[in-house]
């Protein structure tokens, strides 16, 4: 099994990555850091098709001239270009949940003043109790 | 065969929404005009929809195409495919999202800020436009992009009524999207590396030859895990399913009508269609994924309405509901066989009808009660909102199971799938926990809601509900008794769409 | 014996209940008097010695170490499900096909098909770009729906609202205790001040990264990069004018509504000329679109206009991002 994973060294390196960034996006509690282990995570996928996209001694999927103003179309030339168009695909839904929970945050930050989910549910039970505690108080007053 | 128009049609109908999504921020916001293009958009595509599944069943056998996006066929481009299983889930969505709407224009336009409500109805949009093209996606990637969109939209509309509660539901929520979404993306990289493939039908032709060769089993059964696991976190299988009572019960009804009546189904529904068309149910049973299902479905069931008996907020209840409806669905997945699906695809259609028509109804007289979610709050409601209150008891008995509502046509469907499977016993001992627990918070709702409460009822200063709403709640109790009292050609319809799927 | 065992007893079922032997030093508070309203009488462990029950000491630990127990034990936990889920990939890495072979599943005719064919069906050298944007151009499509949902997204959570929160700092929500109501946190302060330095540097660069975008986008089909990479690269340059000039001077030519406007119109574009394109291929029909020669920079088919499309949307929204985190406006 090792020598496997030595040679699959970029996989085994990219699954590393992603348990981590697995991990950190479960079960960190600042959201921050959350946030830092999903991109963790994405790129180790990332990492991951970039290796599985490689065949050894070929170029890049971009169509060489072939010295008589033709093109080199063999397909035994160029690496394989799915996982590219897959990583391209990959690399602009993470910017955008990454802007997007990064925005939830600030604004958690901004009512709540903590970065920390649980704390934050806290917090709003407090709030919620003296909010609650004030209108049983203006209740009795109006009534008595 | 097909005729073009009706072949065109998955494709037209995916793209009319993305393009009312993507028109919608440039439109002026007077006259509601955004609303009321979503509303139009949707309901078109409800009737073209419907159009589709007429083409595709009316000859007597069941059609299915595939529709090549752009020039090039099967395993170089993408594809959509439509078969009547996709028809007639794309004619349910639409016809729940546009109720889901219709009926909470008041409290929609209550909840949410005017310079927002343009916004959201880009999200809902988007919305549908990812549930359409999950259920017609054939290729595996395009269900990733358009889970992610999805993901991001339902978050997004969750925290669309302003208030930091909001803000923190919506956060748990993506963060439990995410891990999911990222769990798929793994398990899709390790299945394109196995295969060579993207597309579902030739995925299917590698991974059978990787099985009856008996290689690479052990990375394929840890994608599979993979890509269920993520699926079920989006879809809130019982586990996972922590976010979605913060989720559903914070936000506004609309959101909370959409999320737990369809956004959960597109999810559930991209699992089947994994299991189908990607792996095929022998692969699964090899795997033992489907015993797996079975277990978390039967554990969501018991324990999703064990969690609703502690909840005394209405919409929480609800949501908490939806927990043991979802295990309902995933039992019939996991029976593994066809009319084990085509059970839990009755139980999507059903679910997706009565949980918006649940939630409008509890919104309706939580509203009535002067926006007060708590249960003893509501008592005495139904006097002054009627349609609401019948809305709420309907939905109850249904989630029941009492005969003659649509939730008992489901269940039924689900205990004759379960006869001729060697589970019988626990998916039975199940089912009857299940229902008495459903009884035992709904029947408290209903009692609740109807008893009379004089001083109470004075104070209530809830304006009478608006025509739309009344109108969407007819047509919710119309398809509720439709599909309570004539649910066997629709069951008929969905085995025949299941055994081409 | 007995006895013995008894006393023993006894006197740990006191420690436990918390009646324990009364020491020397002890002082006895007074009596209160007989007459005083039943609430203010004094609780009963003032009146007698009174050691803290099992209970009591319990809740007294928890609150002191429960947290930082806790916090171990799940740092613990955390890093027991990260080795576990580690070793289950490892151990799926080791089984999958070998890196960098040729003979590998994945590269099947499906590649084939894109390399050899890719140039004269689609039009464009780089194979990347024609694979994204024709063969499979609804993925792509997908893809800037997405950055467009997360730009409506983030508008709405950071736009209007949050403006009027920023007007409001200057009178805080302070109720009768002098408590902040809503416990927020310090406000975010972005400092700026004019610098010299910055905007000579600006002044000079700033031409030749939008130069370096377009050649980028526009080349997206000859030559690696495209509209997303392009667009990252334009978004620089309007990142750095605008802190070197200030957010104002580039919110005089692009503000929120030129930013929806040009997004749409350019998302709108991309879904127009794709769905034409979807609806001819599947449809059989003949498509009047040219692919032009293979290498030339009008070539491709609409790879290039839509490339410059996406171009667009990309720039505009991460500069769209970044203004909304840093100003909360655009």
């Amino acid at each position: 099994m090792l020598e496997k994973l030595l040679l699959n060294h970029y996989e085994a390196a990219a699954v590393i990555l992603s348990g981590i960034g697995l991990t950190n996006l479960l079960l960190q509690r600042n959201l921050i850091k959350k946030i830092i282990g999903l991109n963790i995570m994405d790129t180790a996928v990332y990492l991951f098709l970039a290796a599985k996209g490689y065949v050894a001694g070929r170029a890049a999927p971009i169509l060489l001239e072939n010295g008589s103003g033709g093109w080199v179309t063999s397909s035994s030339v160029y690496v394989n270009p799915v996982p590219a168009g897959l990583v391209l695909t990959g690399i602009v839904v993470s910017v955008s949940v990454t802007a997007f929970a990064l925005a939830l945050t600030l604004k958690l930050y901004e009512s709540y003043g903590t970065l920390n989910i649980d704390e934050a549910l806290l917090r709003m039970t407090e709030q919620q109790e003296e909010l609650e505690a004030k209108v049983d108080e203006a209740e009795e007053g109006i009534l008595s | 065969m097909i005729n073009m128009f009706a072949y065109n049609i998955p494709f037209v109908s995916i793209f009319m929404l993305m393009i009312a999504a993507i028109i919608t921020p440039l439109l002026p916001k007077r006259n509601r005009l955004p609303e009321k293009l979503s509303c139009y958009v949707i309901g078109i595509i409800a009737i073209l929809s419907a159009y589709l599944l007429y083409v595709l069943t009316s000859s007597g056998q069941s059609l299915s195409f595939n529709f090549p996006m752009g020039h090039f066929p099967a395993p170089w481009g993408n594809e959509l495919r439509a078969g009547p299983l996709e028809a007639v889930l794309a004619l349910v969505f639409c016809i729940a999202m546009l109720l889901s709407l219709t009926g909470n224009f008041s409290s929609t336009a209550e909840d949410i800020a005017p310079n927002r409500r343009q916004i959201f109805c880009v999200l809902v949009n988007l919305l549908t436009a990812s549930l359409l093209a999950l259920t017609y996606t054939n290729d595996l990637f395009t269900a990733y992009v358009f889970i992610e969109i999805n993901t991001i939209a339902a978050c997004a509309i969750v925290a669309v009524k302003e208030g930091p509660e909001t803000v923190r539901a919506a956060l748990r929520y993506l963060v439990m999207s995410l891990v999911g979404s990222g769990l798929v993306m793994i398990a899709i990289c390790l299945l394109y590396d196995l295969t060579g493939h993207l597309l579902m039908q030739n995925m299917h032709g590698a991974i059978q030859v990787l099985v009856t060769t008996k290689s690479y089993m052990m990375p394929l059964t840890v994608s599979l895990a993979l890509i269920t696991a993520g699926l079920a976190i989006k879809s809130a299988l019982y586990p996972f399913a922590s976010w979605l009572p913060d989720a559903h019960g914070s936000s506004t009804n609309a959101s909370s009508a959409i999320l737990s009546g369809l956004v959960l189904k597109g999810h559930i529904f991209t699992i089947i269609k994994i299991f189908y068309r990607v792996f095929g149910l022998e692969v699964i049973h090899l795997l033992r994924m489907d015993t797996v299902i079975f277990i978390l479905g039967l554990l969501a069931m018991i324990m999703g309405s064990v969690h609703a008996l502690k909840q005394t907020n209405v919409k929480r209840m609800i949501a908490w509901s939806s927990v043991a409806q979802v295990g309902y669905i995933f039992l019939g997945v996991g029976l593994n066989t066809t009319a084990g699906v085509a059970a839990a695809c009755l139980h999507i259609i059903v679910h997706a009808c009565i949980k918006p028509m649940l939630f409008t109804a509890a919104g309706g007289l939580s509203n009535a009660a002067g926006h007060k979610k708590g249960l003893h709050a509501l008592m005495g409601t139904f006097y002054v909102n009627r349609w609401a209150g019948m809305g709420l008891i309907v939905g109850a008995f249904s989630m029941m199971g009492i005969p003659g509502f649509a939730g008992f046509a489901s269940k039924l469907s689900l205990m004759m799938a379960s006869f001729d499977h060697s589970v019988v016993v626990w998916s039975l001992a199940a089912l009857a926990i299940s229902s008495v627990l459903n009884a035992l918070y709904y029947v408290p709702a209903v009692i609740v809601v109807l008893t009379h409460n004089k001083d109470a009822q004075k104070n209530f200063t809830a304006p009478a509900p608006t025509r739309s709403y009344k109108i969407s709640m007819f047509i919710f109790l119309a398809l509720n008794f439709y599909l309570g009292l004539f649910c066997m050609p629709l069951l008929r319809l969905i085995t025949r769409g299941v055994n081409v799927l | 014996m007995n006895e013995e065992l008894k006393a023993i007893w006894r006197s740990l079922f006191d420690w436990v209940m918390g009646n324990g032997p009364r020491p020397e030093n002890e002082v006895i508070p007074p009596e209160p008097p007989p007459d005083l309203p039943f609430t203010l009488k004094p609780k009963d462990k003032y009146s007698r010695f009174h050691e803290a029950t099992l209970k009591e000491r319990y809740s007294q630990w928890v609150e002191i170490h429960g947290l930082h127990i806790f916090s171990i034990v799940y740092s613990g936990l955390s890093v027991l499900t990260c080795v576990v889920v580690v070793s289950l990939l490892l151990a799926t890495v080791a089984e999958l096909p070998p890196f960098g072979d040729e003979k590998n599943p994945a590269n099947n005719e499906v590649i084939r098909r894109y390399v050899e064919h890719g140039g004269h069906e689609t039009g464009a050298q780089n194979i990347v770009a024609g694979l994204i944007l024709d063969y499979r151009a609804f993925d792509t499509f997908g893809e800037s729906a997405v950055l467009f949902t997360a730009a409506v997204s983030v508008l709405m959570i950071l736009g209007a609202s949050r403006r009027n929160k920023q007007d409001n700092e200057l009178s805080p929500n302070v109720n009768e205790d002098g408590k902040n109501f809503l416990q927020r946190g310090p406000p975010i302060k972005t400092f700026r001040k004019d610098d010299a330095i910055l905007r000579g540097v600006a002044t000079l660069s700033i031409p030749v990264i939008l130069m370096m975008g377009c050649v980028v986008v526009i080349n997206g089909h000859l030559s690696p990069g495209g509209g997303f990479s392009g667009g990252a690269i334009l978004s620089t340059a309007l990142i750095l004018a605008a802190n070197a000039y200030g957010f104002e001077r580039v919110h005089d030519f692009f503000n929120e509504r030129t930013f929806i406007v040009s997004s749409s119109t350019a998302l709108m574009i991309y879904a127009l000329s794709k769905g034409y394109s979807f609806f001819t291929g599947a449809n059989h029909l003949h498509s009047i679109i040219p692919k032009g020669t293979i290498g030339n920079i009008l070539s491709g088919g609409l790879i290039l206009p839509l490339n410059i499309c996406v171009g667009l949307i990309v720039a505009g929204t991460l500069y769209g991002f970044y203004a909304l985190f840093s100003e909360g406006d655009m």
